[in-house]
Formats: C-alpha cells, structure tokens, sequence
C-alpha cells in the first residue's frame, strides 16, 4: 500500500515538476523578449522608416517591417480567407454529396498542414523564377496564403461541424435552399468560431518568416506597389540579430517585441471577440 | 411565384458552383506546388541517383558534389534531440491539465499552453539565442573538462554553444505545446466511465491514468507524437538561429550540425548563381514536404479514427 501511495505521490510531483518547467520557460521567454524590447524601442523606432546600412548599425526605425508584416498578414489572410470558407463548407455533409471526394480533401489538407513553411517558400520561389518577377509583395502575400489556408479550413471545418443537424434540418424543412440555410443559418450560428480561425490564422501568418524569405524579398521602403519588394518583422529580426553593430542589434530586439506583442494580442482577441459575437447564437 | 423560386435556385446553384471551384482550387494548387518542387529537381536527379544523392556525405556546390547526408542526420538528430525532451514533458503536462489540475487552475493553465503555440518562431529563436545557446555553451564546456571521452556527449570541436543540443531545446519548447493541445484533447475525450470503473477497483488515480486512461487513448497520444515531429523535422527559423549550421555529420550532442530547412533558408541568396545548385534546394524541399506529409497523414488517420470510436 505504501509503494502504491508514494508512486501516487512521485507521479504527481513530476507532473508539476514538468508543467512547471513549461510554464516557466514561457515567462522566461516573455521576461527576456519585453526587457530587451523595451530597452530598445522608443517612438522613433516604430514611426521612422530605416535610412539604409541597418546592418552596420545605421540609423532610423523598423516602421518599413512593421508596415509590412501588416500588408503581408492581411492579405495573405483574406487570400486565404476567399478560399478557406467556400472549402469548409463544401466539407460539410450537406454539399460532400460523394463522401470520398470530400474525404480526399480532407485527408489532403490534413497533411498540408504541418507542411513546413520553408517548402511554401521554396516553391513560390520557383514559381517567381518560372514567372520571370523579382521577390515581391504578390509572391509573399500567395505564400503565406498558402501557410494559412490548412489552418484556416481545418478551424472552420471544426466551427461548421458543431452546427446542430436539427437547425439545418429545420431550415430544410421550410424549403429553404441549400445557399440560404448556409447563409442565414449555418454561417451565423457558427460566426464566432469562425472569426476565432480568422484571427488564429492571421496570427500564425505574421509571425512566419520561412515562407516569405524568399517569396517577399526585403527592403527599407514601404512598397507602393503590388510588385515591389516588402520587409516584415520576423525577417528584420531573423537577419539583425547577428550584427555586431549594437545599433542593429536593438532594432532586431525591437521588431521581436513588435511582433511578440502583435501576435499575443490577435490571440487574446480571438478569445476574447467570441462573446460579444455569440449575441445571436441559438444555444 | 416561379420568377422568385427561379432566382433563389439560380443563387443556390451558383454557389454551389463556387464552393466545388474553391475545393478544386484547392486540390490544383496542392498538385501545382508538387510539380513546380519536382520539376526543379528533375535536373539534379537525371544526373544522379537518388540513393547517391542521400548517402553523399560531401557539400560542395562550387564542385557539383550534393551530399545531403549530413543534412538528414542533422535533421534527424535535431529532431529527435526535440522529441527526447518535448514526449516526456508533454505526456506529463497533459496528464496534469486533462486529469489532475482542479478546474480553476486548468483555467489558468491551458490559455497560457494555447498561447505559447501561437508564438512565432523567430521569437522563439531570439530566446534560443539570448538564452538557451550560453546555457548549452557553458554545459558544454563542463562536459569537455569532466567527461573528456564520452561518445555523443564529448564535444569534438571548442564548443561554442550553437549546437544539436541547443536546437532540440528550442524545437522542444516550440512543439511542446502543440503536442499537449492535442493529447489535452484526446485525454479528455475518454468516457468518464472508464475511468470510475477502475478508481471502483481501487486503483489509484496514477493506476487509472496509466492502466485505463493512457491505454484507451494510446493511438491518439501516438498520432500527437507524430504531428509533433513533423511540426519539428520542417521547422526553419528557430532552429536556424541556435543550431550552428555546420555540413558535416555531427558526433556528438553539443557539436554544431545544419538540418535540412536551415540548409534551404540559408542558401537562397546564392543558389541561382552555380548550376544545379537551386535544384538540390528544390530536391530539399521535395523531400521535406513529403515526408512530412505523409507522417501527418498517418497520424491524422488515427486520430480521426480515435475521435469518432468515442463518438459513436
């Protein structure tokens, strides 16, 4: 009995033990990232645009990536948006009439996505050298789009699937068609899982550095065109963070705190929007 | 009457139509990426055997020499480094969150382990480097003075800290998460029933976790396993960063190695200006995307087949 009590005890210390050495490395990574960041950034830092030579500790600010990271999770998420929603509701039993089509697409997305970042970008890559461009804003904005759509669909599908049977049933049942039940029924009562796998997929394209390397090119101007190359945070921070000048250094901590604080806040968004947005959810 | 019907069947047809465009899209572009990644291999694999190119122990593109097998087993060995230290403490944590944590707590908890997924890999990186690389450095450097001849644990070169070790200890806080989130799940998912029969027997809450609870869902802890790996194996930025990316065989846990996607993300810059060289990126990334295709394939069969046994 003594030896079944004391591995009841071990157990749990070394669940705690292990829990804790988690948590507490996640505070760690917090408490490193905001006391570097917040050593480093200043206003000017985020409102002024780098005046060339970032690597050798020039002067001047990381707004060119900030503005970027923006342009580029943006539209990679609406992209991705326009595809993922009409592909998770065909996913659903009531337009997957041929259960194996649907299956197959499934299956498909299942295994994009843990595809690693880097093959989206290495292939958009290859496409832009087939298609003769440059790295530009387009090609970084249809890799990320790329990144984000398993996500996306993965997280809808789920939020779609939860809608009660008996709720289309009953919009059936008064003759509606499929496009409205799906519009005035399924979509509503679904509408804040839904923003919650925009959010997240928004979240997860502006912090993804491998697929944009080479798609989306760099530069130290905001672009004015589609086609002009664009800089972004994890790449600012990915390629700064080995200069020696002390200069560069503060402006990679600066766009990782940037970052780190724009991703926690579209996840502390994502939790927060269900709310106020399940006003009119029948339950 | 029949004008009104006739446009609410014409929108719903038409949307139809949208939504089968959006999955054939989907399908298309998937096939599309496949055949763009292989089509720019093709050059480097009519000139050599696939088997040549993955036993190739020399990198030297100025050469034409493309030997990836330092890259595999530094992928492999990166991984797997991850996976030691990620399986154990994730299993642990999830136990704790699914099982034992009393509801308060298990609210406070879970959020944090969902937000830590949602972190970017670069930031992970930047800790890596700020943090975990000086500790690994100085573990190092103790394991060089006290255990001179260790095999896989001596370091063979002064230690500099960017190391395999390093690389597993990022990759396993970065994976981590994602592995409990789905554990989480599947161990919450077993019917409560099984549960009070065996605590009815007397077992003790461990015994149960272990003899009743881990078992039913072992697949679902093994698909988690899985999808982890796969997340570990393809993941770039954070292990670029703290891994030292050195192309020779690493022999032991604190030598430097160079992972596959490092190799790639290391390499754009260059590799349009020696022949074939963009070609063995493009076979890199081949064999990354399949790989990690079919690992998440398998595993997700399993837990699709572990959530609806529950289910029904």
């Amino acid at each position: 009995m003594t030896w079944r009590r004391r591995q009841e005890r071990w157990m749990k210390v070394a669940m705690m033990a292990a829990t804790s050495l988690l948590i507490g490395s996640f505070f760690a990574l917090l408490t490193v990232l905001v006391v570097k960041g917040w050593q480093a950034i200043s206003w000017s830092m985020v409102v002024k645009l780098p005046t060339g030579g970032a690597y050798f500790g020039g002067e001047g600010g990381i707004l060119n990536a900030i503005v970027g990271s923006l342009l580029l999770a943006v539209g990679a998420t609406s992209l991705s948006l326009l595809v993922a929603l009409p592909t998770a509701l065909l996913l659903q039993p009531d337009y997957a009439g041929r259960k194996k089509f649907a299956q197959f697409l499934r299956s498909l997305l299942d295994g994009l996505w843990g595809v690693p970042s880097i093959v989206y970008g290495a292939c958009g890559y290859a496409l832009l050298v087939a298609l003769g461009w440059r790295a530009c804003l387009l090609g970084g904005l249809i890799a990320l789009a790329f990144v984000e759509l398993p996500i996306m669909v993965r997280a809808m599908d789920e939020a779609l699937g939860i809608v009660p049977k008996a709720m289309k049933e009953a919009a059936y049942a008064l003759a509606f068609t499929r496009y409205e039940t799906m519009r005035h029924v399924v979509l509503r009562q679904a509408l804040p899982s839904l923003v919650t796998a925009v959010l997240l997929a928004f979240g997860r394209g502006i912090g993804d550095a491998a697929s944009v390397l080479f798609t989306a090119g760099y530069t130290d101007n905001i672009p004015r065109s589609l086609f002009d190359p664009v800089a972004s945070l994890p790449l600012t921070v990915f390629f700064l963070l080995n200069t020696p000048f002390e200069e560069g250094q503060r402006r990679a901590y600066a766009a990782a705190f940037v970052l780190l604080v724009l991703v926690l806040a579209v996840n502390v968004l994502a939790r927060v929007i269900t709310k106020p947005l399940s006003r009119y959810i029948v339950r | 009457m029949a004008k009104v019907m006739s446009r609410r069947l014409f929108w719903d047809r038409t949307f139809t139509v949208l939504l089968w465009g959006a999955g054939c899209l989907v399908i298309g572009l998937t096939g599309t990426l496949f055949t763009a990644l292989f089509w720019r291999a093709l050059p480097l694999l009519h000139r050599q055997p696939l088997s040549e190119l993955l036993m190739g122990t020399q990198w030297q593109p100025a050469k034409e020499a493309f030997g990836f097998l330092p890259f595999l087993i530094g992928s492999l060995g990166v991984t797997l480094t991850a996976m030691a230290i990620a399986v154990p403490l994730s299993l642990l944590t999830a136990v704790y969150l699914a099982e034992y944590a009393r509801p308060t707590v298990r609210l406070l908890l879970k959020p944090m382990v969902d937000l830590m997924a949602g972190i970017p890999s670069v930031v992970y990186g930047v800790f890596g480097v700020l943090v975990i690389v000086p500790a690994v450095g100085k573990l190092a450097a103790f394991v060089k003075t006290y255990l001179p001849s260790v095999p896989l644990l001596t370091p063979s070169a002064p230690p500099t800290g960017y190391s395999l070790l390093a690389g597993g200890i990022v990759l396993a806080l970065m994976v981590s998460p994602t592995v409990i989130a789905v554990m989480d799940e599947i161990l919450r998912s077993i019917p409560m029933s099984l549960r009070e029969a065996a605590l009815a027997l007397g077992a003790t809450r461990w015994e149960t976790v272990r003899f009743v609870v881990l078992r039913a869902g072992h697949p679902g802890i093994v698909s988690a396993v899985l999808l982890g790996f796969a997340r570990a194996f393809g993941e770039t930025m954070a292990v670029v960063m703290v891994v030292g990316n050195v192309p020779s065989i690493p022999k032991s846990l604190f030598d430097p190695a160079y992972p596959l996607p490092a190799l790639i993300a290391n390499s754009y810059g260059e590799m349009m200006s020696v022949p074939l060289y963009d070609a063995a990126l493009m076979l890199a990334a081949l064999w990354l995307f399949l790989s990690v295709l079919a690992v998440n394939l398998v595993a997700q069969h399993f837990l699709r087949r572990v959530r609806r046994g529950w289910a029904g």
